[in-house]
């Protein structure tokens, strides 16, 4: 409930166009730690760019509340930095004046020299220097156009970074290298991190806790499972992890069929739509009833 | 010629075309009749005029040398340069253009961000915008008193609407996800308008502008047929009612020379505005 990033009851009905109503989701709440790394996974459709759109404060809600630091999330906001499933780059302006007019607007009292050398410090940060700051977004490729949009986003130092399917377009190579960049920048700086990912592999590389979204309509946020991984991680050893096969196949599961069976019902009164926490850690020995439990229901089921 | 570049070999033969053109044309128009040779009705009608012909190219080519040598020359109200009559038709154009501009694109950008501001306007633009900006003149006339203002008048309603309607559909356009970027910076109505909207929508409104600017040379001449007094368009009259054909040729070239600036002012402005997606 005190969470930095709160969720609380929150439903979103579109019209179906047929007259009737659509649920997307009912009733959802969940919390997110400050400096936590929190990844949302679950099936095309089931509303996760509507929950992020919410949060960004760039859509309403039919009900419910987002609460940031104990505030309600009103409207869009400095503080809460967008990475957009398409980049969203102005592509007018080169690579550095992307980056600087977030800057400029975060920082509306620094000098014109001071917004550069911050925007080219992030540009660098992510692998971007020399002339191809000067280069207008169509002369990128994918990866660098993702890479500045990241850039952009982190200069403005934003108390939550929302991230939308940030990798999607990207070709495995370039994915892993962004990865790793994204994961060192956020090393770095502590900062509260909420993603949307299709892909298993990268939600378990880069997440502290996966949140497990159900089908549409009538979603739910199902589960939270905790990455029992320790940090730094990487992606080759982190599969020699004793965990991660156990969390990994736990996630499958869930997608392939849990996803399916739980979804699809209107939630019933008194339930309460808090996503249950798992937690699977085979590390430790199994005198502790408490962490096992969630971990052995699943793994045996 | 294989060695040639493509745009060189377009150059030459544009070239080729013209002397061909100019020749075909010098070779066509006869020697003048000797006057004692012409009907009556030739003589009533001018015919017997030294100039009254069409004259040929040399003849032409002549003029503009002499025309061009001393553009702005002033020899009372029936006898100026033709740079000074070009100047008051660009002067006119650009002022009436110029209201034009700075109506149109602001009601333009109210349109296209308001949906209700587009149904409530939309009436009153199909209906004015196919009137013949000439239609206007006598109702100009009428009621501005003066027939300066009212070729200016004119200019100014008949550049209005595809700026109008080519500012209210780019800004109409523009994709919802770079406004985001904009409310997610929390850029106020202004800035997001001068910084995401205006340049997202420029290349569509320099397209309007620059088919406004084509739309308001056209109609300059023509109007300035109608009030008189100076401009490029009641030079060609007046040379007309002095049957003074090589002028009445020189001035068209020069209308077809200017308007083609005019235009190559405004798509170099298109290409400093386009982008890439
Ligand atoms: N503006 C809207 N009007 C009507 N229905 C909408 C609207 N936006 C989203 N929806 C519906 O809400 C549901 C969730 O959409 P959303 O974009 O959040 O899915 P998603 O989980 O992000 O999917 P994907 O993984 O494919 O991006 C879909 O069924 C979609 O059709
Ligand atoms: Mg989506």
């Amino acid at each position: 409930m005190n969470s930095f990033l709160s969720i609380e009851k929150l439903t979103q009905r579109f019209p179906d166009g047929a007259g009737g109503e659509l649920t997307v989701f009912d009733d959802a709440s969940f919390g997110v730690e400050k400096g936590e790394f929190v990844v949302i996974l679950g099936h095309s459709g089931c509303g996760k760019s509507t929950i992020m759109n919410i949060l960004a404060g760039l859509a309403e809600p039919t009900s419910g509340v987002v609460k940031m630091d104990g505030e309600l999330v009103r409207g869009p906001s400095l503080d809460r930095g967008v990475v957009f499933q398409n980049y969203s780059l102005l592509p007018w302006l080169t690579t550095l004046k992307n980056v600087t007019f977030g800057v400029q607007a975060r920082y509306p009292d620094w000098s014109k020299a001071k917004v550069i050398a911050h925007a080219t410090e992030f540009l660098a940060m992510v692998g971007l220097e020399g002339d191809v700051i000067h280069r207008k977004p169509s002369q990128l490729s994918g990866g660098m156009r993702q890479r500045v949009s990241i850039a952009r986003a982190f200069a403005n130092h934003p108390k939550l970074l929302l991230l939308d399917e940030p990798f999607g377009a990207l070709d495995a190579l370039t994915r892993g290298t962004i990865q790793d960049e994204l994961l060192k920048i956020w090393g770095q700086m502590e900062q509260t991190v909420f993603m949307i990912t299709h892909d298993i592999d990268e939600a378990i590389l880069l997440a502290d806790r996966i949140l497990l979204m159900t089908n549409g309509p009538f979603a739910r946020v199902a589960e939270s499972v905790e990455i029992t991984i320790p940090r730094p991680r990487n992606r080759t050893e982190i599969i020699e992890h004793p965990n991660y096969y156990a969390i990994r196949n736990h996630l499958v599961q869930f997608l392939g069929k849990r996803s399916k069976e739980l979804s699809g019902h209107p939630s019933t009164p008194g339930e309460t739509n808090r996503p249950t926490p798992v937690r699977i850690d085979k590390t430790i020995p199994a005198d502790d009833p408490e962490d096992q439990q969630p971990a052995l229901r699943v793994v045996n089921s | 010629m294989a060695t040639l570049s493509e745009n060189k070999r377009a150059a030459l033969l544009s070239i080729l075309l013209l002397l061909a053109g100019l020749f075909v044309w010098e070779m066509s128009i006869p020697a003048q009749k000797a006057a004692g040779e012409l009907t009556e009705y030739e003589l009533l009608t001018g015919g017997g005029q030294p100039k009254a012909g069409v004259p040929p190219p040399s003849q032409v080519l002549a003029k503009a040398w002499e025309q061009l040598s001393d553009p702005f020359y002033d020899a009372g109200p029936n006898d100026k340069g033709i740079g000074i009559q070009i100047g008051y038709s660009i002067y006119r154009v650009l002022t009436g253009y110029l209201l034009a501009a700075l109506i149109a694109i602001p009601l333009g950008f109210l349109i296209g961000m308001s949906s209700v501001a587009y149904k409530a306007l939309n009436p009153f633009i199909q209906v004015l915008r196919p009137i013949s900006p000439l239609a206007w003149m006598p109702l100009a006339l009428f009621i501005i008193q003066d027939s300066e203002a009212s070729a200016i008048f004119v200019i100014f309603i008949c550049s209005i609407w595809p700026m109008l309607i080519n500012t209210a559909f780019g800004v109409a356009a523009v994709r919802e996800d770079w406004v985001n970027v904009a409310r997610t910076h929390e850029l106020g109505p202004i800035k997001t308008a001068f910084t995401v909207i205006l340049p997202a929508a420029a290349p569509t409104i320099v397209t309007g502008m620059r088919i406004s600017i084509g739309i308001a040379w056209l109609v300059i001449v023509a109007a300035e047929m109608l009030v008189g007094g100076t401009g490029i368009g009641y030079y060609v009259w007046n040379e007309w009612n002095n049957l003074d054909l090589t002028s009445v040729i020189f001035s068209i070239l020069m209308i077809g020379v200017v308007g083609m600036l005019l235009d190559a002012a405004f798509g170099f402005l298109q290409r400093r505005v386009t982008y890439i997606e």
